[in-house]
């Protein structure tokens, strides 16, 4: 079942004549955060020019065209899984020189589940509905399957987008090697184990940030704000995602029950009269363009308001991860601290003791990392709020400017079909 | 948050007090609407159609007439208004006001008001079954019983008329419980006023007219012995129907039977369709209020004031978006389900002719039988030569004769009754069905509108992020 709907999609990026025009729009639109940082120049553009679905994995086109002198080539492709994205994204999570800066997310796994878990009821519920439904209801399944698909590529896409903007991140060896190398990373899928792992990873985060959090005194006002700011503001933000989330969903469901409505009309049509056949089938006709519109109503909500939000609140987690390394930062800087002073109690008496010049360096070290990374910190914390505000106003200004647009449709698909249906004796 | 819970009440229409004279006319005017005018949404334009698609023009100009009813379709609205509960506990009801326009001469008076209950309604039904099922007529179905409702209702303390406001949603629910009876009620009795015959029935007149209390019908109860006997009765006629099966002799009424059937269980999936579509709209309406909550718990920890500003907004349109939803569901539910469960019931109460019409044929075939076996014990007693045997079987034979006699008649008369009847339903049953659709398609026009409205009013204050 699933089968053929991935075999009609192998290529959807290919296939723009099956995209609702709201999908369209994916890209552009999944490109946005990439604008505040932009420099304007075309030395490294990456995309994804091709994805294909397979059963378990999704593999991923690397484009790359560049003009920089570190690239073997001008123009290269690569294939990627889900997985090499996550091992760059953790590279750079890992590296300290990296730790002032907003790391972009990483991209969401490949999520079919909703899709094949809607396929297999409707494969399970068809001897419940007529041909004629099943396949409305099909048709609308891979239309949603594509969409979801689209919007994989483009998170995806986005991911590597802004890292080949950033100023800094655009020159790591890890990007070039993933832009690059043409062999499999070793990026193994992810078994049990790493799921374990990546379990233990976060908790431990978690942790660590609880417990400096308890135990480091932070003096600075900013940083006590923002973490309190960002803390706050991703709960809720995760809590938008899903109700809304749910909104959409059940959107979807109700653009659905207009299938079995139509259909139904249909069906009575048949016993009628011809001039009855005629009104029911026509009234059958609106309420199956009823149907398309309110399902392009709750994927353009999805697209322009969960998925806004969801970026954010993954953005926002990214900014509280340079808070937590901050923290850890700090917690250096006072242990050294603390080095210094217990070396200079012990020897106090000693002129100029190694000891005490070793402790005083790491000392001073780590007070300019902290420093340093402090200032990156608060950069890019403020040009977060910045960037914030700026897609969160396009993306409302886009979802009004759709929800009038499909609600003055459906209204005008009313009035005329009512017109219709008056004049029809 | 007040306004959100207001919802599923603003868009029905018990709260009838601040009604003055002309209010109540428009309301009788729109006997099939439930307008949700809550947002001021009924316009010109709306009364313009409503002129359209009431069923009675096409009533009017209908060929199909029946022999005692007079030129034109009859002029009367009924309108049932302010349920309001009487009484406390299980042995409380809820009472309709119930009132007439007419300009009809077998009425006294142009208007009237009388108080009736459920089990008035539920009686009348009965008497007019009683009286008019035997010679095929349809008699149009009452609202069903039910007792979970009844029973929810009465063991809440609040007068339903007041609950209307109240802010619990089980109060809700119930307001809604009794808001659809109260439409089925109207629905019914319209129905009735416009049969002909049904219409200038006594019974029917003093159920209008009378200022009395009516004599309380027992027998309608769903627990009384009188329900018990009937229930028998109708499992007796049950297993009638399932066993006995006719020769049909008349080509019209096993093509209408057939379609009958197929148009019922097409209706029954649509009916089922509907609903769905009600609910599931209902369910986004819910979450149309969880995600306007969990946004404004966001807006109002942003700390940039402009965007905290818009997301309010978002909230508080979601907050509206889920009000419409709900009108779009009642939309939904009361135009359409409604009226399809009308048209289930009225295709129930045409089985229920059909199976009359059977019930005299097996009398007639009955009798049929009699006769033959008589005239066979009167040849046997001609050729045992006993002439005081002859007598008596000829005089049997005569009494038979007549008795096949008056079933054919009875036969012929209630299969007449009956075409005519279903013709004239025919007739009526498109006329509703077609006012049913274009009224539900013009309500979903205007909510669109609305929705229209709300997103436009956003769009502002989308743009004044900076």
């Amino acid at each position: 079942m699933m089968d053929c709907v991935e075999e009609s999609n192998h290529d959807p990026l290919s296939v723009p004549a099956v995209s609702t025009p709201s999908s369209g729009d994916i890209k552009p639109e999944k490109k946005k955060p990439n604008e505040n940082v932009s420099l304007a120049d075309n030395s490294l553009l990456v995309d994804i020019s091709d994805a294909l679905s397979e059963k378990e994995k999704v593999k991923f086109t690397v484009h790359t065209k560049t003009t920089l002198p570190e690239f073997q080539k001008a123009e290269f492709f690569v294939v990627r899984q889900h997985e090499e994205f996550v091992w760059l994204h953790d590279r750079y999570e890992e590296n300290e020189e990296y730790a002032g800066y907003i790391i972009p997310p990483a991209p969401p796994r490949p999520d079919f589940d909703a899709s094949r878990e809607k396929l297999q009821r409707l494969g399970e519920g068809e001897g419940a509905l007529t041909r004629e439904e099943f396949l409305k209801m099909k048709e609308e399944l891979e239309e949603e399957y594509l969409a979801t698909f689209k919007k994989t590529v483009a998170m995806h896409e986005v991911f590597l987008q802004r890292l080949a903007a950033h100023p800094v991140f655009r020159s790591d060896a890890h990007l070039r090697v993933f832009l690059e190398y043409e062999q499999d990373l070793c990026a193994k899928p992810r078994g049990k184990m790493d799921l374990i792992g990546g379990l233990v990873r976060s908790m431990t985060t978690t942790t660590d940030e609880i417990y400096l959090g308890a135990t480091v005194r932070d003096v600075n006002d900013f940083f006590e704000q923002e973490t309190a700011f960002l803390q706050e503001y991703y709960s809720h933000l995760k809590e938008a995602v899903a109700k809304v989330d749910r909104m959409t969903s059940k959107h979807k469901d109700v653009a659905d029950a207009h299938i079995k409505l139509s259909s139904c009309i249909t069906q009575l049509a048949t016993r009628e009269q011809p001039s009855t056949e005629r009104f029911l089938t026509r009234a059958a006709e609106t309420f199956d363009k009823c149907r398309k519109i309110e399902g392009r109503m709750a994927s353009d909500q999805d697209l322009k308001l969960a998925d806004t939000l969801r970026y954010y609140m993954r953005d926002a987690h990214a900014a509280k991860a340079v808070l937590v390394r901050r923290l850890r930062c700090l917690a250096a800087y006072e242990a050294a601290n603390r080095n210094l002073e217990r070396a200079r109690a012990k020897n106090k008496d000693v002129h100029a003791p190694m000891e005490v010049q070793e402790a005083e360096r790491a000392q001073s070290d780590a007070c300019a990392r902290f420093e340093q990374l402090s200032a990156r910190a608060r950069e890019e914390l403020l040009d977060f709020r910045v960037r914030r505000v700026a897609a969160f106003r396009k993306s409302l200004i886009d979802l009004a400017e759709l929800e009038i647009k499909h609600a003055r449709a459906q209204q005008e698909l009313f009035r005329k079909s009512l017109q219709v249906l008056r004049e029809c004796q | 948050m007040s306004e959100a819970s207001d919802a599923p009440f603003s868009t029905v229409e018990i709260n009838n007090e601040s009604r003055d004279e002309e209010d109540l006319f428009a309301s009788a005017v729109q006997e099939v609407s439930l307008d949700p005018d809550v947002n001021g949404a009924q316009d010109s334009l709306d009364k313009a159609t409503l002129g359209d698609i009431t069923s009675s023009p096409a009533m009017i100009n209908s060929p199909v007439m029946e022999e005692i009813a007079t030129e034109r379709a009859n002029n009367i609205i009924i309108t049932v208004t302010e349920p309001q509960k009487i009484g406390e506990g299980m042995s409380s009801y809820v009472a309709y006001r119930v009132i007439t326009k007419t300009n009809m001469p077998i009425f006294s008076r142009h208007e009237f008001t009388v108080l009736r209950r459920f089990s008035d309604f539920l009686g009348l039904h009965e008497k007019l079954s009683e009286k008019y099922l035997r010679s095929g007529r349809i008699i149009p179905p009452a609202p069903e019983k039910s007792i979970v409702g009844t029973t929810k209702l009465k063991m809440t303390s609040t007068p339903s008329t007041e609950s209307a406001n109240g802010t619990t949603n089980s109060a809700g629910m119930q307001s809604q419980f009794v808001e659809r009876r109260r439409a089925a009620l109207e629905r019914f009795l319209n129905r009735v006023a416009q049969h002909p015959v049904l219409c200038i029935d006594p019974d029917f007149r003093e159920f209008l007219e009378s200022d009395t209390e009516l004599p309380k019908a027992t027998s309608t109860s769903a627990l009384s012995s009188a329900g018990m006997l009937r229930l028998f009765n109708k499992v007796g006629e049950t297993v009638n129907k399932i066993t006995y099966k006719m020769d049909e002799s008349d080509p019209w009424f096993e093509e209408r039977c057939a379609r009958i059937e197929s148009l019922e269980s097409g209706l029954r999936r649509l009916c089922g369709a509907c609903e769905a579509l009600a609910t599931e709209r209902r369910e986004l309406a819910a979450r149309a209020h969880d995600a306007a909550r969990a946004v404004a718990a966001a807006a109002a920890a942003d700390p940039h004031a402009p965007l905290s500003r818009a997301l309010s907004h978002l909230s508080d349109l979601h907050e509206k978006i889920e009000h419409l939803r709900n009108e779009q569901a009642n939309t939904d539910f009361y135009v359409l389900t409604e009226h399809i469960k009308d048209y289930l019931g009225l295709i129930g109460a045409i089985k229920d002719v059909f199976h009359e019409r059977v019930k005299v044929f097996q009398n007639w075939q009955h009798a049929q039988m009699q006769l033959t076996k008589r005239r066979e014990n009167k040849a046997k007693a001609e050729l045992a030569n006993r002439p005081e045997k002859m007598e008596q079987a000829a005089n049997e034979i005569i009494e038979w004769e007549s008795k096949v006699e008056r079933c054919q008649q009875e036969f012929d008369s209630i299969s007449r009754v009956i075409k005519k009847e279903l013709e004239r339903w025919e007739e009526l049953r498109l006329s509703e069905l077609r006012a049913t659709l274009l009224r539900y398609l013009h309500d979903h026009m205007q909510h669109e509108a609305q929705a229209i409205r709300y997103w436009d009013a956003f769009l502002p204050e989308a743009r004044a992020i900076k």
